[in-house]
């Protein structure tokens, strides 16, 4: 865990204890598992959103792909009668497409991230709005998945404290991926990418492969919770359903210390930064804030946590430089004789 | 002639362990061409800079229309009517012509809103266009115009701020002959208008076409000043070179063998008309020299599978190989230390060994894992090996000097398994000890067997270093040096596009 992250912990534990002093409700189990429940759902699809950011860049249609995959997803097991395993596949590799569909734009076409996945996010919207003819989509009287409804939104009794299966779900993607961005080859690649692309060229690494992976490693873990919200929820009305969601993964992301200059991030932070911002929402719920000033405090304590962690990174460099001042003059010497020159 | 309104006297420069200016002197009239020669690091650029207001001087004085000053600034040398059109242009390709011309002083009128007059700003550059005989409009977008007319462009900005010294750097390094021609006529005509120009290039036949005189300068001094009437390419060159280079030359252990990199009419597409074909053998160090955008960069590039050829072909080993990545060089033991250490050669803030193991990663992968330990253990050897001088191998290497920067980008493959390596001014920005301890890397290197291809532009590094040279002009080879045909003469007038037979004494 490096400095960054504990210093976002540390933001979340005196955020909870303000929050639980004032309104001792914080601490119930009840709302604690809800809660988590939030963080598990949140979590997996902003883990997703940081693979993009680390490489430098964007990945805006989250929200819409959570929706048309969670309509697709219901109309498959509830009207057509498919198995929920089979559908499951199906889902996950739609989004694996879409993630190839994205970074093949990306890299072959070189369409700015920015672009493409803005046309996403209003393509499936439309598409999901249309395939649904704008109606919710639900489980119809009597339709009934036990195996299914228990694993993605169940809860299991741990020491008392009923734990949201979904909070597992994400557990176990957060250490895949820790493993894979942080321990991994393939990982040092995603960094290496996302700090200077053409370095990366230069030392042999297939810079287009790498970042076509990450748009398709970011579309299946999409798709995988975008089946978790939509057994969460249970009915998807296609017009709101996942909207915003991408400024959430963001916000997350950037919290969690990713740079949108790419190159930068951990998984930690991601989650820590999820951890954060439901706990944020929650805090608007118990201390009778109006919840139509939800976004306004999220966005508020976000651009504080920024202005505060820029502060401290020009901090310690004016320190740094002040250190190794007699050193750098030297060093700098003859880079400006190359000027010179 | 009339008086000179610009002196410089005595100017001295120096940095920490180089002087790139040593009392220099120039004197300017108005009307004059004055043609600035001398080698790259000879202190062409840095006088100029002291001119524009960059650089201060360590010693000496500027005299401008009698008035001494010990340093300009940027806005004294503005005012003084010195304008620069740098080798890279400084314009806006979102604006058009008018629009460049005036940036940063358009007029404006409406009062508060300060909206741009636009009308006014397009009569004001009408007659510059006139003047300057330009087939193009005031508010033709600058996109649409070739490297050329954009150098006009610039010119005209010159002269809407009443320049009376323009000072060009490598105007022509990128024209065409039709376009240099006419930018010599727009010389022409704007010494008839009393402007001075100080001209600085490469191409002899540019100053004896349009010089008054020439100054030549070397190691930071003016080693002579040729008039118009003494002018002639035998004597610049001669006054251009005339010092003992160091000799940095160490011999390799045993006689070249083989051709491994064989390049058969490579043509790249910066010169589409011209096509390269040099071999390089096991255990010597090639040398390509020539001048700036003679085309050696495009050409590492493409063996190296950054661009692709556009045509010819590559041989390893008497094979024709295939290289359409560098991945796919980096598998046949080609490998490239880039010209532009910081932007392609380095990840500048990640440590010394993560950029070390970066283009072999797969070799220290444990069930897809990256094994640290082995890779830390592999950084710390080179860093010993090549004398990295660092706290640890843990450092970011942006916080390196130079030096030890172009050390991490050559342990990155030592590390491997060279066969070929192609290093781009492997020197540039290195501090002389670093240099000293690079060039006997790169013998060791060859003794055991790797074929060296050494880019440079440094002359003592191409004489004092190769073992054989090859000497490029636009986009083709105009000739090849063994080391008993070695001196600096012999390159220039190769790099210049000339023949050794034809010029010799």
């Amino acid at each position: 865990m490096n400095k960054k992250d504990l210093s976002l912990l540390v933001l979340i534990l005196v955020v909870g204890t303000v929050v639980a002093l004032i309104n001792p409700r914080f601490l119930y189990v009840g709302n604690l598992s809800n809660t988590a429940n939030q963080i598990g759902l949140f979590g997996i699809f902003s883990i997703a959103q940081a693979f993009i950011i680390i490489i430098g860049g964007i990945e805006l249609s989250v929200g819409s792909v959570i929706a048309l995959l969670g309509v697709l997803f219901i109309d498959l097991i509830v009207n057509h009668d498919v198995n929920w395993v089979v559908a499951l596949a199906l889902i996950i590799a739609a989004g694996l497409a879409i993630g190839l569909v994205h970074g093949t734009l990306v890299t072959r076409m070189r369409i700015q991230a920015f672009v493409v996945t803005l046309c996403g996010l209003l393509i499936y919207r439309g598409a999901a709005r249309y395939y649904t003819e704008d109606a919710t989509a639900g489980f119809g009287f009597g339709a009934s998945f036990p195996t299914l409804e228990w694993l993605a939104a169940g809860r299991t009794n741990v020491l008392g404290f009923p734990l949201p299966h979904s909070v597992v779900a994400l557990a176990v993607v957060a250490v895949i991926a820790w493993v894979v961005l942080h321990r991994s080859v393939f990982g040092r690649y995603l960094f290496a990418v996302g700090k200077n692309e053409e370095a990366a060229r230069y030392s042999g690494i297939r810079t287009n492969r790498v970042i076509v992976s990450a748009y398709v490693i970011c579309g299946g873990l999409t798709a995988f919770s975008a089946i978790l919200i939509a057994m969460y929820t249970r009915s998807i009305s296609p017009a709101v359903h996942g909207s915003f969601y991408e400024l959430y993964a963001i916000a997350a992301a950037v919290l969690g210390g990713c740079s949108l200059r790419g190159g930068e991030g951990s998984i930690i932070g991601v989650v820590l930064g999820t951890v954060l911002l439901q706990v944020l929402q929650n805090l608007v719920n118990l201390l009778g804030i109006p919840s139509s000033l939800n976004f306004a405090v999220m966005g508020t304590v976000i651009l504080l946590g920024v202005l505060g962690d820029q502060y401290l990174v020009q901090r310690r460099q004016r320190v740094g430089v002040a250190k190794r001042g007699e050193q750098t003059s030297v060093a700098a010497a003859p880079l400006e004789r190359v000027k010179a020159e | 002639m009339p008086e000179p309104f610009l002196e410089l006297v005595d100017i001295s420069k120096s940095y920490p362990g180089v002087v790139a200016l040593d009392h220099v002197g120039l004197q300017v009239s108005p009307g004059e061409v004055i043609a600035l020669i001398g080698e790259n690091g000879a202190g062409k650029s840095t006088l100029m800079r002291v001119l524009g207001g960059v650089v201060e001087p360590s010693g000496g004085v500027i005299r401008v229309d009698g008035a001494a000053r010990s340093s300009l600034t940027v806005a004294d040398a503005i005012k003084a009517g010195i304008a620069f059109v740098h080798q890279e242009l400084n314009l806006f390709d979102n604006l058009d012509v008018a629009g460049n011309v005036f940036i940063g002083r358009e007029p404006v009128h409406g009062g508060p809103l300060r909206l741009i007059d636009r009308k006014r700003m397009y009569a004001d550059v009408a007659p510059l266009l006139e003047r300057m005989g330009c087939d193009f409009a005031a508010d033709a977008p600058l996109a649409e115009l070739s490297l050329a007319q954009r150098q006009l462009v610039e010119i005209m900005k010159a002269l809407s701020l009443d320049a009376r010294l323009v000072i060009m750097d490598e105007p022509t390094s990128s024209l065409t002959l039709a376009e240099t021609d006419r930018l010599m006529r727009t010389v022409a005509g704007l010494k008839a208008h009393g402007v001075s120009i100080i001209f600085i290039t490469h191409r002899l036949n540019e100053v004896m076409q349009c010089a008054d005189r020439a100054v030549v300068l070397r190691d930071g001094r003016v080693v002579g000043a040729l008039t118009r009437a003494e002018l002639s390419p035998a004597a610049m060159i001669r006054l251009m070179i005339g010092r003992d280079l160091k000799s940095l030359y160490v011999p390799p252990a045993a006689p070249p063998g083989d051709s491994v990199l064989e390049i058969v009419d490579a043509v790249t597409d910066t010169y589409p008309g011209r096509a390269v074909s040099l071999s390089v053998r096991r255990g010597e160090i090639l040398g390509l020299a020539g001048l700036v955008g003679s085309g050696r960069t495009e050409l590492a590039r493409a063996v190296f599978g950054i661009d692709r050829l556009r045509g010819g072909a590559i041989r390893l080993d008497g094979e024709p190989i295939r290289i359409e990545s560098p991945r796919a060089a980096i598998e046949q033991g080609i490998y490239l230390v880039p010209e532009d250490r910081k932007g392609a050669g380095l990840l500048l803030d990640v440590s010394i060994t993560e950029n070390i193991s970066l283009p072999d990663l797969a070799s220290y992968m444990r069930f897809w894992l990256v094994d640290t330990a082995r890779e830390n253990e592999n950084a710390a050897c080179q860093r010993e090996r090549l004398k990295i001088r660092a706290p640890d191998v843990k450092t970011a290497v942006g916080s390196l000097s130079g030096g030890n920067q172009q050390k991490v980008v050559l342990a990155k493959w030592l590390s491997m398994q060279p066969k070929v390596l192609i290093v781009d001014e492997p020197t540039r920005g290195v501090d002389v000890g670093a240099k000293q301890e690079i060039y006997g890397m790169l013998r060791r290197l060859t003794d055991a067997g790797v074929a060296i291809l050494m880019i440079s532009s440094d002359m003592e590094e191409v004489i004092g270093v190769s073992d054989r040279l090859a000497v490029m002009h636009e986009g083709a080879i105009s000739g090849f040096l063994d080391r008993s045909q070695f001196s600096e003469h012999n390159v220039l007038q190769l790099a210049v596009g000339h023949t050794i037979a034809a010029e010799a004494p």
